[in-house]
């Protein structure tokens, strides 16, 4: 088992490099540099100004030494600076913006997962019924409702006409002088509208996956044999399907271990929270580099880690797929 | 800061004055000028200290080091925090600001700063003229960063004479010197000797201006609070907060919320949605001119624009005053000429061009454009008009003016396509490369009258403004003259003759000049609207006692 692991994060460093030199040459490919911003179309640069400031970021060298100095910061850990005006360290301007996009998407999945499984569950188990038909119905509303417009409509109604909920941001101006509780109370409040609309869009897949696969479950034998057996149908859903229904659910969780940094840019401009996919967005378009290379190295570490940790996970709860050695 | 305030045009910034109705024949007049929604009876009111402004701003402030900054939010935020040797006042005029006085010698190479003694930075240390040295020395360091060195770069000399006085030598006289000595001055003794873009004053500034920097939370907000020793007295209002809210519509729901002293309007929100008692009663809506205009630029290198007569045929063809009233809701002007139309540089004697489909038709078929095989397309030597218009992804104004500029030339017969393209990308592939037969784009206009980027020449290399390729020798000429005289109703001689020009030749198709449209919450007083804005008096705006909604505890 041990030697499986390491084999495996071993073999995570040439893919690792592979996808680090796939995203450079891509941003490398888009028009436009760092400095674009800073000196196209402005009256007071002129060809000299130019190549100082690109000399400043050492944009006037080859791509693959530009790359083959990213990298061996990168090696020691180190993140380079941000190429924006604020020329803060890649790292700091990262980790700054998790808490919040964590908390969020933490909140939403296990919201998700607590809303999806049981529909799915029960959409399976009254397969066809008024229940499955309504839910079906329900859960396509929000993956097809726009984000946008569904924020702005709950934000119409609980922040201006109830003013029951603030409309935007994650705490209030005044947050620094509360109390503890009260802090918890104002993030909470504030976190009500993007967690439910967050979440809302993310039912239809999990609980239809849910549902799957326990149609499958429930026709396998060992169902039909518990219920010989004479178990009550509660027992035989509960303890006997759903355990096996559920296994598949750890691929999905491993997967979405990188997602749960990764923000949403629409979803976060709307609530005005200043999260991962507003600075991702950002740092594309003003070409800000090491924040690009910053922020897709840190989801490729997490969608491999992820990965390892879904299939260690796997072998442990499924019997029939253990690791050989 | 205040200049780059001024030329850089924050979002909110500023008010009124757009006196600008259209009179007959499409001839506008600029004279009358008029204050809107004025708020009534505020005089009865006494000015007090305290409260709380809460300003939204669709972006975060880059860095609040001035050198470094190149963006409007940055700049909306620094200008409250530093000063410079001078500034303008409300009617756009020079005045000192650190600077007492200042004297020009008789041949206009030397400039003698005299500054205020009783100046002292936030942290209680006194402003001299070594700040002004320092400043001096890091815009022109080939190692700053800056957009803004080329000003510098002009001075041959800064000599401190005395802590308090400052000569500047040119090697040629250059009108916009005086100007120039707006930017934000440095405390040298917290930068001397340290490498500008590690400063720690990048996150935490401290200036000599009326705010300083209480707390700046990323994509979140910017906090600052009055500077009581400020010299030119505490301000009124206590706390400056500004919050980061990306979204127009989310910005706005803040506002209909009460939760947002200030943010800037659409066309749309101003007109439609801002109409309610509640609105008229809570808050006061002003308009002004912006200092920006937007045109369609013709590449003159493309032998379809080359002939004059083409393009002033092009210009008579497009309705542009059905852009301002369908795509800004009449909450703008059609521009003439490349400057502010109520500013002292605008020429309004101009030739005009005014709509009119038919003559432009005529115009047209004098350059030998006729539909030769009644395809409804004017051809000429065998090819139709045809050609496309780019404009930069993001900007539904330009795009939506493309559109009605589409459906003109249609009617004269010119088949015209648009293609909206990635900002980057545009630049580069489009702009840059001059691959392109026309662009509708805007440009800012500076508080100087100095175009000389814009339309020199000389000025048509890659990357370089002029990417129209205009050449006019006399052009290149009055804009040299222009920026070398000191003396204004001289200056603006030179100007005139240069607007004439230019609207004779018509290289672009000025479009039109938008309105800012700010919203400020009613218990906001002392706001007095002028040519420059609303904004250049910030300090002096207060809330009334018995009005004031936040209390700032220390």
């Amino acid at each position: 088992m041990g030697l499986y692991i390491l084999k495996r994060l071993l073999l995570m460093i040439p893919v690792l490099i592979g996808i680090t030199i796939i995203s450079f040459s891509v941003m490398k490919m888009a028009p436009g540099d760092p400095t674009s911003l800073l000196t196209d179309l402005n009256p007071n640069m002129n060809e000299e100004a130019v190549k100082r400031i690109r000399a400043h970021y050492g944009l006037d060298e080859p791509w693959y030494v530009q790359y083959g100095k990213w990298l061996r910061n990168m090696l020691m850990l180190d993140f380079g600076k941000s190429f924006a005006a604020d020329n803060r360290p890649v790292i700091d301007k990262i980790v700054e913006r998790i808490p919040i996009t964590l908390l969020i998407n933490l909140l939403s999945l296990i919201l998700i997962l607590g809303v999806a499984i049981p529909i799915g569950v029960m959409s399976a188990v009254k397969k066809d019924s008024l229940f499955d038909k309504g839910t079906t119905v329900f859960v396509f509303l929000g993956f097809a409702i726009p984000t946008f417009w569904l924020a702005l409509l709950l934000m119409i109604l609980f922040g201006v006409k109830l003013d029951w909920l603030p409309i935007s941001g994650f705490r209030s101006l005044n947050y620094a002088q509360l109390s503890l509780p009260e802090q918890i109370l104002d993030v909470a409040k504030h976190l009500i509208l993007p967690v439910f609309v967050s979440a809302f869009g993310g039912l239809a897949g999990m609980s239809r996956y849910m549902r799957s696969n326990m149609l499958e479950v429930i026709r396998q034998d060992y169902i039909t044999t518990a219920r010989a057996k004479g178990l009550g149908e509660r027992t035989v859903i509960f303890k006997h399907a759903l355990r096996n229904a559920l296994l598949p659910v750890i691929t999905i969780l491993g997967l979405s271990v990188p997602g749960l940094i990764g923000g949403s840019v629409i979803f976060e401009t709307i609530f005005a929270i200043p999260g991962m996919g507003q600075l991702f967005y950002q740092s594309v378009m003003m070409r800000d580099y090491p924040t690009i290379m910053g922020i897709l190295v840190i989801g490729a570490v997490l969608t491999l880690v992820g990965n390892l940790l879904a299939d260690l996970f796997y072998s442990l709860a499924d019997p029939r797929i253990r690791v050989a050695g | 800061m205040k200049l780059k305030k001024l030329i850089l045009v924050a979002a909110w910034a500023v008010a009124v004055l757009s006196g600008c109705g259209t009179g007959e024949n499409g001839t506008s007049r600029f004279v009358e000028k008029h204050w809107i929604e004025q708020p009534a009876a505020q005089e009865k009111y006494e000015p007090a200290y305290g409260d709380m402004i809460i300003r939204g701003s669709i972006g975060d402030a880059s860095v609040l080091l001035p050198v470094l900054a190149s963006d409007s939010a940055s700049f909306d935020i620094t200008g409250l925090i530093y000063n410079g040797l001078v500034k303008y006042d409300k009617n756009i005029i020079l005045e000192g600001d650190l600077a007492e006085k200042w004297d020009i010698s008789e041949d206009n190479l030397k400039i003698r700063f005299f500054l205020r003694k009783d100046v002292k930075w936030q942290d209680g240390i006194f402003l001299t003229g070594k700040d002004v040295e320092y400043t001096y020395k890091i815009y022109i360091d080939p190692t700053t960063p800056t957009a803004y060195a080329t000003d510098f770069l002009k001075v041959r000399d800064l000599r401190v004479l005395d802590p308090h006085t400052i000569e500047v030598v040119y090697d040629r006289p250059y009108a916009p010197a005086l100007g120039s000595w707006g930017q934000s001055i440095l405390p040298s003794h917290l930068l001397e000797g340290t490498e500008i873009t590690k400063s720690p004053l990048q996150r935490h500034p401290i200036g000599s201006g009326p705010y300083r920097f209480v707390e700046w939370k990323t994509g979140e907000k910017i906090v600052l609070d009055s500077y009581h020793d400020y010299f030119e007295g505490r301000p009124y209002i206590d706390r400056v907060l500004t919050r980061i809210i990306p979204d127009l519509a989310t910005m706005f729901l803040e506002l209909k919320a009460g939760r947002l002293d200030q943010m800037g309007l659409t066309p749309l929100q101003y007109t439609r949605q801002t109409e309610s008692e509640w609105f008229k009663n809570n808050y006061n809506k002003y308009k002004y001119l912006s200092f920006g205009y937007s045109y369609l630029g013709y590449n003159l290198q493309d032998w379809k624009f080359q002939d004059k007569k083409v393009r002033q045929a092009l210009t008579t063809a497009i309705n542009r005053e059905s852009i301002v009233q369908g795509v800004l809701l009449g909450l703008g002007v059609v521009a003439y000429t490349p400057y502010k139309p109520d500013t002292f540089w605008h020429n309004p004697d101009v030739k005009k061009f005014p709509y009119d489909p038919k003559k432009a038709k005529e115009m047209l078929a004098e350059a030998g454009w006729v539909d030769t095989d009644g395809d409804g397309i004017i051809d000429k030597d065998g090819k139709p008009f045809e050609f496309t218009i780019i404009t930069n992804h993001g900007n539904d104004i330009r795009k939506n003016a493309a559109t009605i500029i589409q459906k003109d030339l249609k009617q004269v017969g010119i088949n015209v396509k648009i293609r909206v393209i990635e900002w980057a990308a545009f630049l580069k592939n489009f702009i840059n490369k001059r691959n392109f037969e026309a662009c509708l784009l805007g440009w800012g206009i500076g508080i100087d009258p100095s175009q000389i980027d814009i339309w020199d020449s000389r000025k048509t290399g890659e990357k370089e403004l002029n990417f129209v390729t205009y050449q006019n020798p006399e052009v290149d000429k009055l804009l040299e003259l222009g920026a070398s005289t000191y003396d204004r109703a001289e200056r603006k001689k030179f100007y005139d003759k240069f607007q004439e020009i230019v609207a004779e030749d018509q290289p672009y198709t000025f479009l039109f000049v938008q309105d800012s449209l700010p919203i400020i919450s009613a218990r906001f007083h002392g706001i007095v609207p002028a040519p420059a804005g609303i904004s250049y008096d910030f300090v002096k705006w207060y809330v009334p006692k018995p009005l004031q909604k936040y209390s700032i505890q220390p």
